[in-house]
Formats: C-alpha cells, sequence, structure tokens
C-alpha cells in the first residue's frame, strides 16, 4: 500500500488529530529554534546567548513572544488598514501551510489506525509548497505596500524581489529531482529514495536548492533587504506588537519549511541513515520522526552557522549570483540530467551513458580553465597599464619612501 | 598649479613621483581557506565563552577604579572632613554641596574648627574625574571601588553625608565626642592619633 492510499483512508477524526499534531510541531520547533539559533549563535561569538528565563534560557522565546503581545498594537494613520492586517496573517498561515504534504514519518499505527504522518499527500505536493511559497511573497509586499511608508515599500519590493528570483533557482533544482524520482508527490519522492539519497545522486540541485533556500527566506548572508543592523527592519518597519510575532514566527516557520522540504527531496526524508535501516521499525514505526527531526536539525544548524560566518551581501552582488549564475547552472544542469535519464531509459548501452557523463565533465574542466586563463590575462593586462599621474595638484608625502608596495594585500594574517 | 605649491624639501617625495599601482584584490584563498573561515565560529562553540555573568558574578574592578565617594574618619572616630568646600570649587559637575559648621565644645564632629555639616554628592552629576580627591586637603574624600550606582528615582541619587561616611571600624567611637586628650588638629593629621582614648567616650 502506497501512502497516498493509507492516507486517503483516514477518517476526519485522525485527519483532525494529524492537521493538530504538524501545528504543535511547527510552533514548538519554531519556539525552540528561535531559542537554539540565539544561543548556537552566541556561543559561535564567544558569549552564552539567552541563559535567564529557565533552564537555559529555554522559554525566552515563549516570553518574548508573551512581551510581544502585551506591546501597543500600532497602525500608522498612512497605512491602508485592512491590508495592514491582511498581510501578517498570510504571511503566517502560508509558511505553515507547506507543512501538509511533508511526510514525517513512514507508516505508524495513530490510535489504532494505520497511517502516516502527513497530513495529505497531493500527486503534485512540490509544486504545492512552491505555489504556497510564492503566495507567501504577497505578505511581504503587501505588508511593505500597505504601511505608507517609504522604507517599508522598498524593503518589501526587494525582499520580494529577492524570494521571487530564488524561487525561480529552487524551482529549477527540483526538476532533476522529479525526473529521477518521477513523482511531485513527496511520498513517492522519500520512497524513491530508499536506496540512494538524491542529495548524493544529485549533487548539484542539492547544492543549488540549499543555497537558494537561504536566499528564499532572506536569511544571513542574504538578509540585505532586512539587515537589522543596518536597516530598520525593512518591509515590517511599521508594524509592532502581535502583528510583527506574526512575521517573525513565519521567518522561522519558513526556514523550518524549505529543511524540512530539503530533507525530503535530497536527505531521504524519514528514513534512516545508510546501515540504520533497521531502527525504522522502532517504536512502531514513530522512531522515523525522529530520524526526520535531526535532519530538519542539521539543516538549521546549518542557516545558523551561516548567519554566524558569513558577511551580508550587496543588493546587486546578490542578484547577480542568483540571476547569472545559479539560474544558468541549474538550466545546464536540468539538461544534462534530463538527457543521462532519457539515455538509461530507453535502454542505451551502459558505455554510452559512461561516455556522455565523462563528455560532460570534461566540457566543464575545459571551460573552467579557459575561464582562469581569461581572467588571468585580465589581470596581467591590469598589471602592465600603467595610470599616468594625475595633472591636479596634489599634497606631498613629508617622509622618504623608497618604495610603495600596496600589491599583494590578499594574505592577512589570523589575528584570532 | 604646481608652481604655487612650496617646493620640495630634500628628504620629501611628491605623490606625483611614486607611481601608482592598482589594488589588486588579493590571492583566492582557495576551497580550503573558505572552510577555514567556516572552521572558526564552529570551533568557537566548544570553547568557554568570555562573559561575566554579572549579578551572580561580579568581575573585581582595578585598585584604583573611580566608584562611590567615602568620607573618611581619624582613627578615633572624629570627621576628617572640615566643611572646607574645596571639593566642591574644584568639581567640573558641580556634583558636590556642601555647607561647614563651627565645632563646639559640646558638639565636636572633627578635630579643629570647623566640620561638614551638609554634605552632598549627586551622582546624576558626578563624572567620577576625581577631581574632588585631588582638591581634598585632609584626606577626607576619597573614592571606593563601588560601582553599582543605580536606582529608580533623581532623589536617591544626591548621596547624603550618612551615605558617604565611612564605617566606624575598631577602636573608633561615633562623634560628636571631644578630641584626643594633650593632642591638636596638627597631630591628627600628622597621624599621631592611634586610635580613641576612654576619655573621649562621653556616652
Amino acid at each position: 500500500m502506497t501512502t497516498a492510499e493509507l492516507i486517503g483512508a483516514d477518517s476526519g477524526g485522525i485527519i483532525a488529530i494529524k492537521a493538530l499534531l504538524v501545528f504543535i510541531f511547527c510552533v514548538v520547533l519554531t519556539l525552540m529554534s528561535v531559542w537554539g539559533e540565539r544561543r548556537l549563535v552566541g556561543r559561535m561569538q564567544e558569549r552564552p546567548g539567552p541563559n535567564r528565563v529557565g533552564p537555559f534560557g529555554l522559554i525566552q522565546a515563549l516570553a518574548d513572544g508573551v512581551k510581544l503581545a502585551l506591546k501597543e498594537d500600532l497602525i500608522p494613520a498612512a497605512a491602508d488598514k485592512i491590508v495592514f492586517v491582511i498581510a501578517p496573517i498570510i504571511s503566517a498561515t502560508t509558511c505553515f501551510m507547506s507543512f501538509a504534504v511533508i511526510p514525517i514519518t513512514g507508516k505508524v499505527s495513530l490510535f489504532g489506525h494505520t497511517t502516516a504522518m502527513q497530513l495529505t499527500d497531493l500527486p503534485v505536493g512540490v509544486l504545492y509548497v512552491l505555489a504556497i511559497a510564492s503566495v507567501g511573497v504577497y505578505g511581504i509586499v503587501l505588508a511593505g505596500w500597505s504601511s505608507g511608508s517609504t522604507y517599508p515599500l522598498l524593503g518589501g519590493l526587494r525582499s520580494s524581489a529577492q524570494v521571487i528570483s530564488y524561487e525561480v533557482a529552487m524551482g529549477l533544482s527540483l526538476v532533476a529531482v522529479f525526473i529521477y524520482a518521477g513523482s511531485m508527490s513527496t511520498s513517492d519522492i522519500v520512497a524513491a529514495q530508499s536506496t540512494w539519497w538524491y542529495g548524493v545522486v544529485l549533487f548539484p540541485s542539492f547544492a543549488i536548492y540549499a543555497i537558494s533556500m537561504v536566499g528564499e527566506t532572506n536569511r544571513a548572508p542574504f538578509d540585505l533587504a532586512e539587515a537589522e543592523g543596518e536597516l530598520v527592519g525593512g518591509f515590517h518597519t511599521e508594524y509592532s506588537s502581535l502583528k510583527f510575532a506574526l512575521f517573525f514566527l513565519a521567518e522561522y516557520v519558513n526556514i523550518i519549511a524549505v529543511s524540512a522540504l530539503a530533507t525530503t527531496l535530497f536527505l531521504g526524508g524519514y528514513h534512516a541513515l545508510p546501515g540504520l535501516g533497521f531502527t525504522e521499525s522502532w517504536l512502531g514505526g514513530w522512531f522515523t520522526a525522529l530520524w526526520f527531526f535531526s535532519k530538519v536539525l542539521v539543516f538549521f544548524f546549518v542557516f545558523v552557522w551561516l548567519r554566524g560566518t558569513l558577511p551580508r551581501l550587496r543588493y546587486d552582488q546578490f542578484m547577480q549570483f542568483g540571476w547569472k549564475i545559479l539560474i544558468p547552472v541549474s538550466i545546464l544542469w536540468i539538461l544534462v540530467v534530463a538527457t543521462l535519464r532519457a539515455l538509461s531509459l530507453h535502454g542505451a548501452p551502459r558505455a554510452m551513458v559512461v561516455g556522455f557523463a565523462s563528455a560532460i565533465v570534461l566540457l566543464v574542466m575545459v571551460v573552467n580553465l579557459g575561464f582562469d586563463n581569461a581572467k588571468k590575462k585580465k589581470l596581467e593586462a591590469l598589471e602592465e597599464e600603467v595610470v599616468s599621474s594625475p595633472t591636479f595638484a596634489v599634497p606631498t608625502i613629508p617622509m622618504h619612501v623608497s618604495s610603495i608596495n600596496v600589491s599583494n594585500s590578499g594574505k592577512g594574517g589570523d589575528h584570532v | 598649479m604646481s608652481e604655487q605649491l612650496e617646493p620640495l624639501k630634500k628628504n620629501e617625495i611628491s605623490v606625483n613621483d611614486v607611481p601608482y599601482v592598482q589594488m589588486e584584490t588579493g590571492e583566492s584563498v582557495g576551497f580550503l581557506g573558505h572552510l577555514k573561515g567556516f572552521w572558526v565560529p564552529f570551533s568557537k562553540i566548544f570553547k568557554k565563552t568570555l562573559t561575566v555573568e554579572y549579578p551572580e558574578v561580579k568581575a573585581l574592578t582595578e585598585e584604583r577604579f573611580h566608584g562611590r565617594h567615602q568620607l573618611n574618619r581619624h582613627p578615633d572616630g572624629l570627621e576628617k572632613c572640615i566643611g572646607c568646600e574645596l571639593c566642591a570649587w574644584a568639581c567640573p559637575a558641580d556634583a558636590i554641596y556642601v555647607e561647614g559648621a563651627n565645632n563646639t565644645a559640646d558638639n565636636q564632629m572633627s578635630p579643629g574648627e570647623r566640620y561638614g555639616k551638609v554634605y552632598q554628592i549627586n551622582y546624576l552629576r558626578c563624572v567620577f574625574c576625581g577631581l574632588c580627591i585631588e582638591a581634598c586637603p585632609t584626606r577626607a574624600l576619597t573614592m571606593t571601588n563601588e560601582y553599582e550606582l543605580a536606582d529608580d528615582t533623581r532623589a536617591k541619587l544626591i548621596f547624603e553625608k550618612e551615605d558617604l561616611l565611612a564605617p566606624l571600624r575598631q577602636g573608633m567611637l561615633m562623634p560628636p565626642h571631644p578630641m584626643y586628650p594633650d593632642m591638636n588638629d596638627t597631630n591628627y593629621y600628622n597621624g599621631d592619633v592611634k586610635g580613641s582614648h576612654p576619655s573621649q567616650d562621653v556616652k
């Protein structure tokens, strides 16, 4: 019996319980991840992070939530009130909705019913997630627009431009998975990874997805539109109290959502690590949820790690990277994958498939070599080109200078 | 243009003489270099944090840290402050207010003629520069290392004489009481008085 058939047999009560469980899972994981992120990023910066509310500061996120809820709820006079209220609701609800198709466990028994811990199974599940993510952008756009203020408007435009650009790369990176799994249903994709994870087989897709999911969630180092250290906060500048809390919640649920999708599509979903397959039947199948969570948390850790390591990108760098590198590379990669897949599906001899693959690798190497040479030549040309001294008066240097060497500044010492 | 400039001295060179060199962006650190960058914050997770858990753990200040003021006493308990107001005059922030008064036979607060009747320091104004300590002719005013000077009203941050006075140590008697027998104020300032005399205990 496939997962779709298992879920199809659910009664209304079971579906309600599962919906509640998925919701609780999202909220609790979000609260814990806010705490976890602050603790981890704190340790990375040689400070302990929040440690005062509850043991190890565990209920810090809850305390912050209560504080936010008790704050004054301002609606600016220039704001479009209805849209201003609707925007955070759109943001928060859409990010929860994508969890409906994420398979959290394999076959388990819930109150005597045999089912799978997945709310629903659509034949186009992944497309559904992408569609929901796109609707979520409306929250950002509308929030920026309805605030009736310039900076939120600009921030909203930037954030949405960012999300939309990286959604393209993200969608393209998933195509290879669809081609290999032969399905867009999340449960089918997980089932297809029982032997090899797509994160290994389709590594370039995985890398592109991993990068674009950071851009998609507006997270460091791609948080330039919100840049809380430099700008006031981008599209949610005018928001306060619960409405701001909704945006905050949406951001973290989004992180968990893209991590969960990455786990599902590339890291074998709820399957155990290779060689530990026997654990999947423990606790009546519920042990698979643990595998799922730990993989999601690994992704979350990477999110935090990136934030603790990388400086923020500039807007033009970010857009260039998205449109000029990520998207072309993923299109080329899809071409390669599609050709390989078509060759093997039509029963081409193994030698031909291998030959095609090695030809592609060779081609990439040659192109790369040519690129490197061109870069080197350009640098050499720059070195030869001596700019003539300026014609205007310049102040004198009051010291004896035998030689000034400004080149070779790249090798900085390790001042830790 | 350049003729209007001062002529160069012998050991000087013009900026125009320095060849213009295109700044290189630096050699690429390579893949391993990037990994090294990621390793730094990761390795910090397992290291000790630098934070001092302040309310529970109090880090010691430097020995000569400028903290709350203290009005000191002579070894027999008489106050060192003579109400001269030099500290108030020295204060650049106008944080000190002093009112002196005469010592009388039955109200001897300090050795000699005068004592500080009112002594206030406003810690909302004080900048802890220590000029008052330099100005004090009797070493009556010094600074402690106490730095927890926060409160919720302005009034509470104006410290009165009784907030600033040093506590009575062993052998000290609470003034007012007579001066040490056969000692004058000069003896007091020279440190000839080592403690209180039984005859000073008038209570």
